[in-house]
């Protein structure tokens, strides 16, 4: 069977390859071609989803397929701009207390059942429910009152402005008949769930697959796509492989991978590359209630003696920025006008003198007061790039004079051990973020509590009140000032060195079309992808 | 006979009872709670959720409340539910992994047998000659080679270049389409593989022992009695010295028993098998305590019960150790 789905792959290819050449080297000029139902779109996953109820999820293979089945009251659009998606529109009042959400009508659950703003407000009374384990409350925590006029009307209010509130709606609407009454941790929909969205559940063979079925009575349209099916795959390699051999429609690859190993005429011929920048960033976090990292001048030195381009061109094979601060540069709220700490050994060198750290017994090493400048970064296992990167940095370091020793620990006793008791000099981690430039959690010096996201102990009294007013304004161009300020702070400052922002470096077969690279990704507008009929490779 | 079974079998409750006991201390000595995996490093988990999840795991408790409460549930054969977010019953997550695993390893046990045995006689048999050095370079090879390279090195072979065979999973994407001989023949294709490479380490070692056994045995008296008497080398090796040798064989199968359920967790990462020594791996490192704690249990328990049957096999098989006992 499945030589017989190679070969007609191979055959529709060559034919298609034949008849308009054009068509399969450049997307994007091809002729408009009228959508067909139909196919399957086959991905890996690296692991089994845990639930299928997104409020109990956490993992990313969960909320993947979380995304396809279920629905929040707006979504954001292929420009990141908040859209409405089970909200038909909204109001927000000029107090900026109050956002109305008026429902899109005629929606209806897997089940047939119809969905209400009854279910809206069943859903934020899940969420912030104590007995519900989810780690997408705090949001909802900000709601001091919810109402339901009518069942397409649904009304929330808070007590102060609160900027993330309106996209903290695009969370996914649970159904209200399934679930209300019942313990949430217990509930059958976790491994059978009923949502809105554009794909239903068909099969689930747990640690094997998961295979999704078009809803052909989605609100926006039936998805062109027949069936998306998620294969669980743990290793990279072996993904790679069964991707060369077009068994898989899509794999985000590795820089290694898209670099060097896809650059054949066969993989040409079968996918699309694509590559954009990530959210999300890695970064050195120093410990600033440690002596050695208080002074500023020290930071900036260390930020000044690290080859960010080294680094990327290194780890990422270049598919990578250098970081500046905890957004991207592709995005509204980025500040480009921000001090640069590019690679400078003289520099530091001077700045590790200003600071009356100098190699006075010739060793090779800084010291001051009898100390020497040596400490210990630490990292988790199982990220080579944030190894690889430790070890780059620990070269640069020692040409001026810093002594570094990296450790790598394995997760938990990572989290238990050094980050929490606050037990370490200096770490190298990641944040992934989004389009929503609020900070509040990871830069507040309300947040340096025990197990709280602020663990390197960064205060601030400007940065905390730009935080707390720049989620208190709605619209875009009056946060940017407060964020603006906010990075410009950062970048002098230097709690973290912010490294790089690596690449999303996806291929996807060819079959697909209207795969549109934007700022959101490729993803955004899946329903809309089609494959025409002739190169339709799965009947059934 | 039954006296010593019976006698046997009731040493293995207080021996499970130590070993719950120790598995359980040694795993909360590991640092780092299931609760920490679940809540930290997420920007929009506040700590209260931590705090929540504990109570609601019961880690708020004390250690030997903990366990109280964990043994009196296995008592009643209930392995509780799995920290895991999914929260799903232990015994389900084991059960649906167990066929896969244990086909996996049985196939692969039979492929060692069958292969192994007769090249560790021919080796011992024709000791030091052409064969027995290509054998043993070959066998050291496969001993030495890492497994998930060889791996990756058939499937590229196999799977991409001649299209052969499937690359991972355990069956193709079309199979309930299939007839059902063209789903056995798929699940064979999918088999081939992962047994061979899983089944290579075992060949290697396996056949060596056989070969040191049956030079060990060649030597006794009682072969040379047989020679003397004047049978044919055939009769002498097949007969007398093959028998004998086999002995240890029961050991090693009795010993296997508890690698039945046990995965190999590089080996199901790289084919996507979904078996126990992922789940197993998985749940270490999230700090699922209910899971590990079953997983345990169970291999505990057939290890105990695969050592008392390679005993018993033991005696029936070789009169020495039968007569030994009832003098004794």
């Amino acid at each position: 069977m499945r030589s017989i789905f190679i070969g007609a792959v191979f055959l529709l290819f060559s034919l298609s390859a034949c008849d308009n050449p054009q068509e399969a080297s450049l997307p994007g000029v091809e002729k408009v071609l009228t959508p067909e139902y139909g196919d399957t779109f086959i991905e890996a996953s690296i692991g089994d989803a845990s639930t299928l109820l997104p409020v109990l999820a956490s993992d990313s293979a969960s909320s993947d397929i979380n995304g396809l089945l279920y629905n929040g009251l707006v979504r954001y659009d292929k420009n990141l701009v908040p859209e409405g998606e089970l909200a038909e529109s909204w109001e927000i009042s000029a107090d900026n207390l109050t956002i109305t959400f008026h429902l899109r009508k005629g929606v209806k659950w897997h089940d047939g059942a119809p969905f209400t703003s009854a279910d809206v407000k069943f859903n934020y009374e899940l969420y912030v429910d104590p007995k519900t384990p989810t780690a997408y409350a705090e949001s909802f925590k900000q709601v001091t009152r919810v109402e339901t006029p009518d069942p397409y009307t649904f009304v929330a209010h808070y007590e102060k402005p609160y900027a993330p509130a309106l996209i903290s709606w695009g969370m996914s609407v649970h159904p209200k008949h399934l679930l209300a009454g019942q313990e949430v941790t217990k509930s059958p929909l976790a491994r059978k769930p009923i949502g809105t969205g554009p794909y239903k559940l068909a099969d689930w063979q747990a640690g094997e697959k998961i295979v999704l079925e078009a809803n052909p009575d989605y609100f926006a349209g039936q998805p062109y796509i027949k069936r998306v099916v998620y294969r669980i795959i743990p290793d990279i390699s072996t993904q790679f492989l069964e991707l060369q051999t077009g068994s898989l429609d899509f794999m985000g690859l590795a820089p290694l991978q898209f670099d060097r190993q896809t650059d054949t005429p066969a993989f040409r011929r079968l996918y699309n590359k694509f590559r954009y920048l990530n959210f999300g960033y890695t970064y050195l976090g120093y410990n600033l209630k440690r002596p050695l990292f208080q002074d500023k001048m020290v930071r900036q030195a260390l930020a000044y003696a690290i080859n960010k381009e080294e680094i990327i061109e290194g780890v990422l094979l270049g598919y990578g920025a250098a970081a500046t601060g905890p957004y991207k540069p592709d995005t509204w709220v980025y500040n480009a006008d921000v001090p640069r700490y590019d690679y400078n050994p003289e520099k530091a060198r001077e700045l590790f003198q200003a600071a009356g750290w100098i190699d006075s017994d010739g060793d090779g090493v800084l010291d001051k007061d009898g100390r020497k400048f040596a400490f210990t970064i630490v990292t988790n296992q199982g990220n080579d790039l944030r190894s690889k990167t430790g070890e780059i940095i620990q070269r640069r370091f020692k040409d001026v004079g810093v002594e570094v020793k990296l450790r790598v620990i394995e997760w938990a006793t990572f989290l238990k051990e050094f980050i929490n008791p606050g037990n370490f000099d200096a770490t190298i981690l990641g944040w992934t973020g989004g389009p929503e430039p609020d900070q509040f959690n990871i830069w507040h010096s309300s947040k340096i509590g025990p197990r709280q996201l602020n663990f390197i102990g960064f205060k601030n009294a400007e940065v905390d009140q730009l935080l707390e007013e720049g989620r208190r304004v709605f619209p875009p161009q009056q946060r940017k000032a407060y964020y603006d300020r906010f990075q410009e702070i950062l970048a002098e400052e230097q709690p973290y060195t912010f490294l790089y922002i690596p690449e999303a470096l996806p291929a996807v077969s060819k079959r697909f079309r209207r795969v549109e690279p934007a700022p959101a990704g490729i993803r955004y507008n899946f329903t809309q992808w089609f494959v025409p009929a002739a190169e339709q490779k799965y009947s059934r | 006979m039954l006296r010593y079974i019976f006698k046997r079998l009731l040493i293995l409750v207080p021996l499970l009872f130590g070993i719950t006991l120790i598995s359980f201390v040694v795993i909360h000595l590991a640092p780092g709670e299931p609760t920490d995996m679940q809540t930290q490093m997420n920007p929009q988990a506040g700590t209260e959720l931590q705090e929540r999840l504990r109570v609601q795991y019961g880690l708020d408790q004390p250690l030997y409340v903990q366990y109280g409460k964990w043994l009196s549930r296995l008592v009643q054969l209930d392995f509780g539910e799995s920290f895991a977010t999914d929260r799903r019953p232990v015994f389900d997550k084991v059960v649906e992994r167990l066929p896969v695993t244990m086909l996996l390893n049985v196939l692969s046990i039979l492929l060692i047998l069958v292969v192994s045995i007769p090249l560790g006689i021919a080796s011992a048999v024709r000791r030091n000659s052409g064969f027995d050095r290509v054998t043993t370079m070959l066998v050291f090879a496969g001993f030495a080679m890492p497994s998930f390279w060889l791996a990756l090195l058939l499937m590229d072979w196999f799977g991409v270049r001649l299209g052969l065979l499937p690359i991972s999973g355990l069956k193709s994407l079309g199979y309930e389409y299939l007839s059902w001989s063209g789903q056995l023949l798929d699940r064979l294709a999918h088999l081939i593989l992962p047994v061979f490479v899983s089944a290579l380490g075992g060949v290697a070692g396996f056949s060596r022992y056989m070969r040191s056994n049956m030079l060990e045995v060649v030597r006794q008296d009682y072969i040379l009695t047989a020679r003397a008497k004047g049978l044919s080398e055939k009769t002498v090796i097949y007969k007398h010295a093959l028998r004998n040798a086999l002995l240890p064989v029961i050991t090693i199968l009795g010993l296997s028993v508890p690698g039945l359920i046990g995965g190999s967790v590089i080996f199901e990462t790289i084919f996507a098998i979904p078996g126990m020594g992922k789940l197993f791996y998985d749940g270490v490192m999230m700090r699922d305590y209910p899971l590990i704690m079953g997983i345990l249990v169970m291999g505990a328990v057939l290890t105990l019960l695969g050592n008392l049957l390679a005993d018993i096999s033991y005696a029936i098989a070789d009169p020495r150790i039968r007569h030994g006992q009832q003098e004794g």
